[in-house]
């Protein structure tokens, strides 16, 4: 059997950093389901993408005998795996998934045992409830209306309604709950939101139906009670299917190494971050993460910020040198000696900012106003109607006030907005942009001002970039280029340095010389290797091909031109293109960087000189800067990356991660974006705006239907049948209406 | 007769919502991609019946 169909196995693999899943408290936090023959546990593998993924991860068993089963969730990209303690362990069955390159994504908020899916589940009970009680009651009602309400049958008429009081108690007092339950929260925090007139519709609609059937005076609505409910249930079901292999709440915890090697007296033991202490000594391999800040005892560190500041260029540090968290080492093996425990580093302290304690984007849809208004155009309605019935016909007062409430029920209001949104999620989502939630869209639709990351956002993941052209190289080679181009501080040759495969680190190089904007050489072994422009090639005198100069860096191997490395345009596509149409639409548009400002004129260039820009940002001045746009009244969108923008997109009015592999972890925020699609940023902001368009469109449709329904119901002769007919059909229409249009203006936004 | 017929009906219509019930408790409803792709398969991975039942819990 082939060991990696359709995933590349990764070069570096290194055992000792699963030593911590030895420890039992770890294990016990990590696995289901625990028995002297049988464990159970569930590894999110975001690697997962092919039909290849799952049928070699549900034959583990056959590559190690200790596994019972594996079983995979594509969509989640998690897999099951039950295992034979007594044969294999945990550390094992890890160790056994990251040689196969599925190598599981365990974090510390892992260890906070996550509930499994028992929410989805509970809606789906009662949708099934909800909609098996309103087609029996619908059912069973029919004899009623075709029969005009003369049923010849003795007591056939009472048992029709008794049956359907009987299926529509379920209905009301569990699928129901739900509409309920956030009704009476937003009246508690004194807050109408559109669920309580529905609520109340429901409440009405139930009550006089029972009290109809109780008093044998007539059939009641039950079945637009139950049908409203099941539609409206139909619909948060609809907006409620997230991305559930995404996570939009990630904080600092979920970057951070589970496991730590600590070293006493010589001797070294794996243990949890979480333990880690003052003073304690640490030893750090090759593209480890620093979990705590700490001082450099002993080796060479060349530590990469990138995740934490955006810098791109690792960092040189000495013995005796500070090293904050969140930076990784590249090179050789590292001791450190802790100073602070993790939860206090200087990287986590961003999170101990309060935008981070609290919910982002409470409810505030412009759907809630709208339906304030709705509640008391209605209760006024309802109001006259009984002042005029008192005046007239006294007995008419109950019918009329309560066929009001039934009938004027806004969940059109709410049926419209919840499939608009439910469909824009979808259509995002088809183009690679996940939002967490349908609030997020309405966000978007507010924005004036857009904030750009540079590194990672505007510009390409750094490994995709690189490509070799000529005289192939040889594994020496290719090994003694690395470590050359490592040395350089180039940004051009740490490029290089980052596409090459990872080896053995402890290779030496001799001679080493950068010549500053030209190139770099030295000798590993009897190789000597020289490095840089083509300028820097030709001005040894050695003959070359005619190489373009600009993005490529030439490779001379012992006086012999080998080829070129060209680094594709760091940039991605269709910027320029993107801030003219953004530009267009009115917003601001501003570029933070926390890298130098060599990339100025380039940006400016590429931004036709329309953006703002601000280098050497640090994740708190990032955050800083929106806040100041906030302090101004502009509604702001944060495009960003790394770990060093959580910040910042916390802050934002939406935040948007982007990401290269989608699958990847990303900063918390509102919606993750491939980095694919960030050209199509302007589309999407046009897209939700048109959402709210058409919300208000299908509006005025529910507003007719209103209109007809209330016609019936003042003048106290709203019959169920009317009811029955009038509800299905609004609440259908209402929704291939919002479907079409939205689908329609996808289109048409080219999305 | 008629309220045989009813009873009947409703009976048969509660076995299809037992049934939707249960398929959604087992999970059947959690992962709609993985299984069209796992039934293409050669051979199923074997799973002893007590092991079944800890997986299902």
């Amino acid at each position: 059997m082939d060991s990696n169909p359709g995933i590349k196995v990764t070069g570096k693999f290194i055992a000792e950093r699963f030593g911590y899943l030895d420890d039992p408290a770890t294990i016990a936090k990590l696995v289901q389901f625990s028995s002297p023959t049988q464990t159970n546990v569930v590894f999110h593998l975001p690697q997962i993408h092919c039909s290849s993924c799952i049928f070699l991860l549900e034959n583990l068993h056959r590559i190690d005998g200790g596994i019972i089963k594996s079983q995979t969730n594509f969509q989640k990209k998690e897999v099951f795996v039950a295992f034979n303690p007594a044969q294999i362990t945990l550390r094992k069955v890890v160790e056994l998934l990251a040689f196969i390159g599925y190598e599981p994504a365990i974090s510390l908020s892992d260890l906070k045992k996550h509930t499994p899916a028992a929410y989805n589940r509970g809606q789906l009970y009662k949708l099934g409830i909800a909609g098996f009680c309103f087609a029996n009651i619908m059912m069973l009602s029919f004899p009623e209306y075709f029969s005009g309400g003369h049923i010849e049958e003795a007591g056939l008429r009472a048992t029709f309604s008794w049956i359907n009081l009987g299926l529509s108690l379920p209905v009301l007092f569990y699928s129901a709950s739900g509409i309920f339950s956030a009704a009476w929260k937003g009246l508690r925090q004194r807050y109408l939101n559109i669920d309580a007139p529905i609520a109340l519709a429901i409440i009405v609609t139930f009550a006089r139906s029972y009290y109809e059937i109780i008093s044998g005076r007539g059939p009641g609505f039950l079945d637009s009670g139950t049908g409203i409910t099941f539609f409206l249930l139909v619909g948060r079901w609809f907006q409620n299917k997230t991305y559930e292999s995404f996570s939009f709440d990630r904080d600092y915890t979920s970057y951070f190494p589970l496991g730590v090697t600590v070293i006493k007296n010589g001797i070294e033991t794996n243990i949890p971050v979480t333990g880690l202490k003052k003073n304690d000594r640490i030893i750090l391999r090759n593209e480890e993460m620093i979990p705590a800040d700490a001082i450099l005892i002993r080796g060479n560190g060349q530590i990469d910020y990138s995740f934490v500041s955006g810098e791109n260029t690792p960092v040189q540090k000495k013995e005796g040198d500070l090293v904050y968290a969140g930076g990784k080492q590249i090179g050789s093996l590292l001791e450190l000696e802790i100073v602070h425990e993790a939860s206090q580093s200087y990287i986590t302290q961003l999170w101990n900012n309060e935008i981070f304690s609290g919910a982002k984007n409470a409810e505030k849809s412009f759907i809630h106003p709208w339906s304030r208004y709705f509640t008391a155009v209605l209760f006024s309605i309802a109001a006259a109607s009984v002042a005029y019935w008192w005046k007239y016909d006294t007995s008419k007062i109950f019918p009329s006030l309560t066929a009001v409430l039934i009938v004027a029920c806004p969940c059109s209001l709410l049926l419209s907005a919840t499939f608009t949104y439910g469909n824009m999620l979808r259509l995002f989502g088809k183009n690679k942009l996940y939002l967490k939630n349908a609030g997020v869209i309405e966000s978007i639709a507010a924005i004036d001002t857009i904030v750009l990351d540079k590194t990672g956002t505007l510009t390409h993941n750094r490994a995709s970039v690189v490509q070799y052209e000529g005289t192939p190289l040889t594994d020496k080679e290719l090994v003694a280029v690395k470590q050359v181009t490592r040395q350089s501080s180039h940004p051009l040759s740490k490029m290089v340095a980052a596409s090459l495969a990872e080896h053995d680190s402890s290779v030496l190089v001799k001679d080493l010389r950068e010549y500053a904007g030209k190139g770099v050489e030295g000798t590993v072994h009897n190789l000597h290797i020289k490095v840089g422009s083509s300028q820097f090639i030709n001005e040894s005198d050695i003959p070359v091909v005619s190489y373009d100069t600009g993005t490529h860096v030439h490779v001379m191997v012992n006086e012999v031109p080998m080829g070129r490395f060209t680094v594709n345009n760091q940039y991605r596509e269709g910027l320029p293109q993107l801030a003219e149409r953004i530009q267009k639409q009115k917003e601001s548009l501003y570029v933070l960087s926390g890298d130098n400002d060599a990339e100025k004129g380039t940006l400016k260039a590429l931004f036709n000189n329309k953006i703002q820009l601000r280098f050497k940002q640090s994740p708190q001045q990032k955050l800083d800067f929106i806040k100041e746009l906030q302090d101004q009244n502009k509604n702001v969108l944060m495009l960003g990356d790394g770990l060093n923008d959580a910040g910042a997109l916390r802050q934002s009015n939406v935040g948007i991660a982007v990401s290269d592999n989608t699958s990847q972890f990303s900063p918390a925020c509102d919606a993750i974006l491939d980095g694919a699609n960030v050209h199509l940023l302007d589309r999407f902001i046009s897209f939700a705006r048109s959402g709210k368009q058409i919300v208000t469109a299908s509006f005025i449709l529910s507003i007719a239907y209103n209109v007809v329904g209330l016609s019936f119901a003042v003048r106290g002769i709203l019959s169920p049948l009317v009811a029955a007919i009038l509800m299905p059909a609004s609440s259908i229409s209402i929704v291939l209406l919002v479907t079409a249009l939205s689908s329609l203006s996808a289109r048409h936004k080219h999305l | 007769m008629i309220f045989i017929l009813i009873g009947f009906s409703i009976l048969v219509a509660g076995a299809f919502l037992i049934a939707f019930l249960w398929s959604a408790r087992s999970g059947q409803y959690d992962d709609d991609y993985t299984p069209s792709v796992r039934m293409l398969f050669d051979d199923t991975p074997k799973v002893s019946s007590l092991e079944e039942d800890v997986i299902t819990k």
